[in-house]
């Protein structure tokens, strides 16, 4: 420092400093706004048009699904656009009227009892076994997997022993078909892509060579030809007499094409079991089946557990294709009751649209956040 | 004595993992054989042909929308796949380029620190991602292009365009003689902008100093071609389509099929686009821009040249499966009736001549090199990118 000359230096404030203004409000309501909504002239620019964009979808909406919806009647009169009632918005009517038809289609009506017992038997199936603190988690395996497919094969089908009238599958309809779709695809495409996904990483080469043949072949294509495939092709390499049942046709169709996602998704779990894992099962002496069902399995399907969740929910979106080789799947039984001419008004395809699209939301997105939650969790456990 | 149970053990276990290959070639070469014979002895019974020969048998039906010449009169079956080849790619290339755009948009706008922007691009991502995309196509097309009004209440364009139920009409380009001369330009200024590029990139790791390429290659690429058309005195005009009571003559037709399904593959994948950019972005460090900061990178230059190069490494793989399962969909057309590979193919070809071992063979086969051709290049893309990790 230069304090060579006499007057010395002063670096204590002597007078207080001016009062700076106070700060704009940087907490509460309107900080957060500030913060989030108008934090410089493009954010307000933006946050504009966003109100505006808002503010000229959201009013003719609530109009048209709420407000000037008919919510009652018994055909299309209700829904045609009157003089009295000159703009009408969505047809709910339809719906109600067909709300039956949508969830069993043609099943027969004194039978309904057993599509509402599977449906129980379904959801206590699932519960038990997405739950992570259920207790017995391997029991609900078993039930899911083995007890379920039977259970619900005599249900649906019938059993004339024991009393059960057999209901064929060409009158089964609606969600029940879209649930079982996508219900058969997840029972049989996890053990299959389970031993897909070993067979891919097996020291087996032949074994290798046709796991990597199925999955490449199935993920290359699109779903629809795999499910023409199941549909015309499946009945000519059978002898004529054993010639599948149409439903069951695109149900092997759509478990192919699923378990090849499978396979994939639990390659991924497979690979994050670190290699010690193995060896140390290995040093125990354990032999491959015991290795794999025992140390390895278990946890690489506990960490891909979400992606199983999301493959699924791609799965249960795929389930409306079986509409195009014909199977009466629920958005089939929409576009077979849009086409009513008792119901036939300029607003029924939209609601009945609008109604599938929330049923088919309200699943997918219960399951994504099922899926976030579970990873979450593991998150917090891998901290640990 | 240890050595022996050791190589005994590891003996048997060779033994076993033959002995499983061994059944298994004979399980499936057992299953293929019946399946094989019993598609023979089937067909026998339903006096239906086997093999390609009815690729060049006169095909006999009409295809709504042509890429290429073919009459159902005098055409082939085999040009009539090459017609459904055409359809699909068309709308796959227009599907991938506009799904990108809305893709990135949406995914960046998710990432906004604007909370309305954010809260709005997710709620579009959510909704699309959780509704089928055959109910999205069907809503587009029943509800939406079926609702439009008939041929006599065509809403008029600007620009002498007619839209209506039966699809919307546009003005065809007609080009005469002088438009390759802007071509060439257009090819020119490309090339140019290339070298320029190179050139300034050169310059820069040599001397330090920048060189501005944006005004010169906008010059190169737009302002070429321009001059171009001018000076060889405008050789682009449009026809506009002609309206009379019952028809819409001339013009260029876009049927409502390839709209419904060019706008529903486009919102469907730009929703899984958008999540993709937005787990690439995030997968960037914060200290990556911070640094980039510190170095006293402008915010423009650190998203170019730090933030988007770390990124793309990230979205391009899971890009490219959603460019692949955008290809894919596009066979919904067959729900709606437009004329792609499937629906041309494996629909109206396969009910025609019955023979649906091959018809299934071939449209998986056509699917099946797009899926691995794009692998190969991804593999390549992979390679090129990789970090070399220490």
């Amino acid at each position: 420092m230069a304090a060579s000359s006499d007057e010395p230096f002063v670096y204590v404030r002597s007078f207080p400093a001016e009062k700076l203004p106070p700060p704009l409000a940087a907490t509460g309501a309107v900080g957060w706004l500030r913060a989030n909504l108008f934090s410089s002239p493009t954010n307000i620019a933006l946050t504009l048009v966003c109100a505006l964009l808002i503010a000229w979808a959201v009013p003719p909406l609530l109009r048209f699904f709420f407000i000037d919806a008919v919510w009652s009647g018994t055909d299309r009169e209700a829904c045609l656009a009157t003089p009295e009632h000159p703009t009408v918005g969505a047809c709910w009517a339809f719906v109600r009227v067909w709300l039956s038809y949508f969830v069993y289609g043609f099943y027969p009506t004194g039978q309904r009892w057993r599509v509402d017992l599977f449906f129980l038997a379904l959801a206590f199936g699932i519960v038990w076994l997405l739950r992570l603190s259920a207790p017995r988690r391997d029991i609900a395996a078993f039930y899911f997997f083995i007890v379920l497919p039977v259970l619900s094969f005599v249900l649906l089908h019938g059993a004339p022993p024991i009393g059960l009238v057999v209901v064929p599958t060409a009158l089964w309809g609606g969600m029940l078909v879209t649930v079982i779709v996508a219900t058969v695809g997840i029972v049989f495409s996890l053990p299959l892509g389970i031993l897909l996904a070993l067979g891919r990483r097996s020291e087996l080469p032949v074994v290798r060579l046709l796991s990597v043949i199925f999955i490449e072949f199935v993920r290359g294509v699109p779903l629809i030809t795999v499910l023409f495939m199941a549909s015309v092709m499946l009945p000519l390499f059978v002898p004529d007499r054993l010639a599948p049942d149409k439903l069951v046709r695109a149900l092997v169709g759509v478990a192919m094409f699923a378990s090849a996602y499978m396979a994939e998704v639990v390659r991924g779990g497979l690979l994050a079991v670190p290699r010690g894992q193995y060896e140390a099962a290995r040093a125990l002496g354990f032999p491959y089946w015991r290795m794999t069902g025992l140390v390895i399995l278990p946890q690489a399907l506990r960490v891909t557990l979400p992606n199983i969740v999301n493959t699924f929910i791609g799965l249960f979106k795929d389930t409306t294709l079986v509409f195009i080789v014909g199977i009466f799947d629920f958005l089939r039984t929409i576009e077979a009751a849009r086409a009513d001419p008792h119901w036939a008004a300029p607003t029924t395809p939209i609601t009945g649209y609008a109604f599938a699209a929330v049923f088919y939301f309200v699943c997918c997105y219960g399951m994504s956040r099922y899926a976030r939650s579970v990873e979450a969790r593991l998150a917090r456990s891998g901290r640990r | 004595m240890a050595d022996q149970t050791q190589t005994g053990a590891r003996y048997r276990r060779r033994i076993a993992g033959i002995a499983v290959q061994v059944g298994l070639v004979v399980l499936i070469g057992g299953l293929v054989y019946a399946a094989a014979y019993n598609a023979a002895q089937n067909l026998a019974r339903a006096h239906i042909a086997s093999g390609f020969g009815f690729w060049n048998n006169t095909a006999g039906f009409d295809i709504s929308q042509t890429l290429i010449a073919y009459s159902p009169a005098t055409s082939t079956f085999g040009r009539a796949f090459w017609v459904g080849l055409l359809n699909t790619l068309l709308v796959a290339a227009i599907g991938i380029a506009l799904a990108s755009v809305l893709g990135f948009a949406v995914g960046i706008a998710r990432l906004s620190r604007n909370w309305l922007v954010a809260r709005l691009a997710a709620g579009y991502v959510e909704v699309i991602r959780n509704v089928p995309l055959l109910l999205q196509l069907l809503f587009w097309y029943n509800a939406v292009l079926k609702s439009l009004p008939d041929l006599q209440g065509s809403i008029a364009l600007p620009g002498g365009s007619f839209l209506n139920t039966r699809g919307l009409f546009l003005p065809r380009p007609e080009f005469s003689s002088g438009f390759s001369a802007v071509l060439a330009a257009f090819f020119v200024g490309v090339l140019g902008a290339i070298v320029l590029r190179l050139w300034a990139r050169h310059r820069q790791e040599r001397t330090g100093a920048e060189f501005r390429i944006f005004w010169p290659t906008l010059a190169l690429v737009c302002g070429l071609p321009l001059l171009a058309f001018a000076l060889t005195g405008a050789p682009l005009t449009f026809s506009p389509p002609q309206m009379d009571r019952f028809n819409v003559r001339g013009g260029l037709e876009i049927l409502p099929e390839f709209a419904a399904l060019t706008v529903a593959l486009t919102t469907y994948t730009a929703g899984f686009i958008a999540e993709v950019v937005r787990a690439g972005v995030l997968s960037v460090s914060a200290g990556q821009a911070e640094a980039a900061h510190a170095l006293g990178l402008r915010p423009g230059a650190t998203l170019r040249l730090v933030i988007v190069p770390q990124a793309m490494r990230v979205i391009i793989p899971p890009l490219t499966s959603q460019y692949l399962n955008l290809i894919k969909n596009s066979s919904l057309a067959v729900a709606i009736g437009y004329p792609d590979l499937v629906q041309v193919f494996t629909g109206t070809v396969l009910n025609i001549t019955g023979q649906a071992v091959e018809v299934v063979a071939i449209t998986m086969a056509v699917y099946l090199t797009i899926s691995l051709f794009a692998s190969l290049l991804m593999n390549l893309y992979a390679r090129t990118t990789s970090v070399v990790e220490h």
